[in-house]
């Protein structure tokens, strides 16, 4: 019988901790395929961030570098630079990436580092139970905006692709979702042209994932897939926002 | 090779790139620029290096930790707030076992504070300066030559026993020049740490990580780092003695304030004090057996540095009660002179009745 569906070689045989309907868990099978049908498992680090996805050291079947909140793209550029023959990439939630790690990542994407960010949004803080995420909608609950979130005090959300987007070391940018066989393809078709713009050398790739977060949107899986259909991405309009793979000379 | 005249910053900077450093990440701040300087020209250029003037120093010591787990010899510098922004880093780099160097040309402080020299980061360098039960070694340089050897000497350290290093200067050790002589010659090939994240190409993959939801786990960590501790205050701890044969009074100076002790000591001596000092070497491992065998000639202690009195726990839990201990300092920058400082000597010679 021919087997048409397996473990990726780049996840280990453990079972993800994250909850039912999360989208870390569809990101994580979509990197792994990549890596795979790349063929560039032996020379990936992964930079994983305190968030629900701190684990994700233990599900990657590459080597992995813990990182401080935020600092990924700091952390990865020592990595890239010290060892340019590595394929590094960030795995970032949007608290760790579009709050405490902004200055991190605008600079690294500035500098056009040749390495790979996976920015996970889901527009609340998961891991710390919920609160205000930068990238949290307008009149969005969260346990920090219980009233919703509110223009005159908490500021619209942040459209961090688009910022990364404007520095001109920032190659490749695309918004994608994960909350339709339709929309997980083509994030993973952007992971790979993520991946493989650091291949190319060609500078800094970044995808943003529309993530769902059915614990702390206090919805059904179904009604968060939902939820990214009908409310996020009016805020995040999903689709490539920047691709400069074409016009850059390699290395 | 020849001596040459070089500024303490600089002289830094050419020692480590002899030391095969292959990465420095730094940010501007007064009194270290020299060496980020001396970098950008002679190290960003040579082949399999690394420079990068970074947006912060959070981002320069998380640069640092990145290349350190790539398991190259790496360096970032700075001057007293910017290593205040580096403890996250340092936290992350000791707990993870990752070897680095890191130096503090310090300055007045706290807040903004002054460009000029002081040495009250004491507290912060030799306590293990962020978060979380960790030390760092500390090697306190006097001279432009020592900071070159040091340099070496902490990389070598770094390495042997896996954790940052850090050399406290101050901003007139930086900028001083003196002649210096190097030592050794810049590798031709570098060495990769073999406990390093590059690919797991022929080995199981590998994490570097602290995070776990069992607290036994972390509680084995920090058992295993205190071991290693352990045996580095028993295998590194050093100082230097001067003229305390005879002395009836012990100056504990480090740094460039033992620098300044030493001229104020032959000035005393000339009018027949008995006057000597034991200078810590090793900031932390801290020297409590010399300054206990110091105190089997003389029970009287003068602690002089350019802060307020950071180091004088120190000494004082070495002695245990068995000498007294005085103090004299200039914070916030001042730098005092040999005579303020023979005259502060004398008068706590007379005082004390050692006459
Ligand atoms: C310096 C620091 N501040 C705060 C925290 C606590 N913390 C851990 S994860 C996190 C935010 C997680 O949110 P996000 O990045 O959006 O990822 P998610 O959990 O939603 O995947 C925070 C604030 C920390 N680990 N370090
Ligand atoms: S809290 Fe949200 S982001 Fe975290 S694992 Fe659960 S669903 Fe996923």
């Amino acid at each position: 019988m021919k087997k048409v569906y397996t473990r990726p070689k780049s996840l280990k045989p453990a079972v993800f901790h994250y909850c039912p309907g999360c989208g870390h868990s569809i990101v994580h099978r979509l990197i792994a395929e990549v890596i795979d049908e790349l063929g560039i498992q032996e020379k990936v680090v992964g930079v994983p961030p305190p968030g629900c996805s701190v684990f994700a050291y233990h599900y990657f079947d590459v080597d992995m570098l813990e990182s401080a909140h935020g600092r990924g793209a700091a952390v990865a550029t020592g990595m890239k630079r010290a060892n340019p023959d590595c394929i590094v990439f960030t795995y970032q939630g949007d608290g760790d990436l579009a709050a405490i790690g902004t200055a991190e990542t605008v600079h690294a994407a500035n500098r056009g580092e040749r390495i790979t960010a996976i920015f996970i949004n889901n527009a609340v803080y998961g891991m710390t139970g919920g609160q205000m995420a930068p990238t949290t909608l307008l009149e969005q609950k969260t346990t920090t905006t219980p009233y919703g979130r509110d223009l005159k005090v908490e500021g619209y959300p942040i459209r961090m692709s688009e910022i990364i987007a404007l520095t001109r070391g920032a190659v490749y940018v695309e918004r994608t979702a994960v909350n339709s066989p339709a929309n997980i393809r083509k994030t993973k078709k952007a992971i790979k042209k993520a991946f493989q713009t650091q291949i190319d050398g060609l500078g800094f790739a970044l995808v943003e994932v529309l993530s769902p977060c059915p614990t702390n949107w206090k919805m059904t899986p179904r009604e968060s897939w939902q939820w990214i259909d009908d409310v996020m991405s009016k805020e995040f309009p999903l689709g490539l926002i920047k691709d400069e793979t074409g016009n850059k000379n390699a290395g | 090779m020849p001596e040459v005249l070089m500024n303490g910053n600089s002289a830094i900077a050419e020692a480590a790139i002899r030391a095969g450093c292959q990465c420095y990440f730094g940010y501007p701040i007064t009194p270290q620029n020299e060496l980020s300087e001396y970098m950008a020209l002679n190290l960003s250029r040579r082949k399999g290096c690394s420079f990068v003037q970074a947006e912060s120093e959070l981002a320069a010591i998380n640069m640092v930790y990145g290349a350190s787990a790539a398991g190259v010899r790496v360096m970032t510098s700075s001057s007293s707030p910017g290593i205040s922004l580096k403890q996250e880093g340092i936290s992350y780099l000791a707990a993870n076992e990752l070897p680095c160097v890191i130096v503090n040309m310090s300055r007045g402080g706290p807040g903004l504070g002054s460009i000029s020299a002081a040495q009250s980061d004491y507290f912060q360098a030799t306590r293990g300066g962020g978060h979380g039960d960790y030390r760092t070694i500390v090697l306190a340089p006097s001279s432009v030559p020592e900071l070159a050897e040091f340099t070496h000497r902490a990389f070598d350290l770094a390495d042997k026993y896996l954790v940052p290093v850090m050399i406290l200067g101050d901003g007139m050790l930086g900028q001083m020049m003196e002649p210096v002589a190097f030592h050794h010659e810049a590798p031709e090939v570098f060495s990769v740490r073999s406990r390093s994240l590059r690919g797991a190409k022929g080995r199981p993959s590998r994490i570097f990580k602290t995070f776990t939801s069992k607290p036994a786990e972390l509680e084995e960590l920090n058992w295993s780092l205190f071991r290693r501790y352990q045996l580095i205050q028993k295998e590194e701890t050093t100082s230097e003695a001067f003229l305390t044969d005879d002395a009836r009074l012990i100056i504990v100076a480090f740094g460039i304030a033992a620098r300044i002790a030493r001229g104020a000591i032959k000035t005393v001596r000339a009018e027949g004090l008995k006057v000597g000092m034991l200078r810590p070497i090793t900031l932390w491992p801290f020297p409590t057996e010399a300054v206990k065998e110091a105190a089997k000639k003389t029970k009287q202690f003068l602690v002089f540095e350019m802060n307020m009195g950071q180091m004088v726990d120190d000494v004082k839990l070495a002695l245990e009660g068995k000498g007294k201990v005085s103090f004299y300092g200039r914070p916030g920058g001042v730098i005092p002179t040999p005579s303020e400082v023979a005259r502060v000597i004398s008068r706590i010679y007379v005082q004390e009745g050692l006459t």
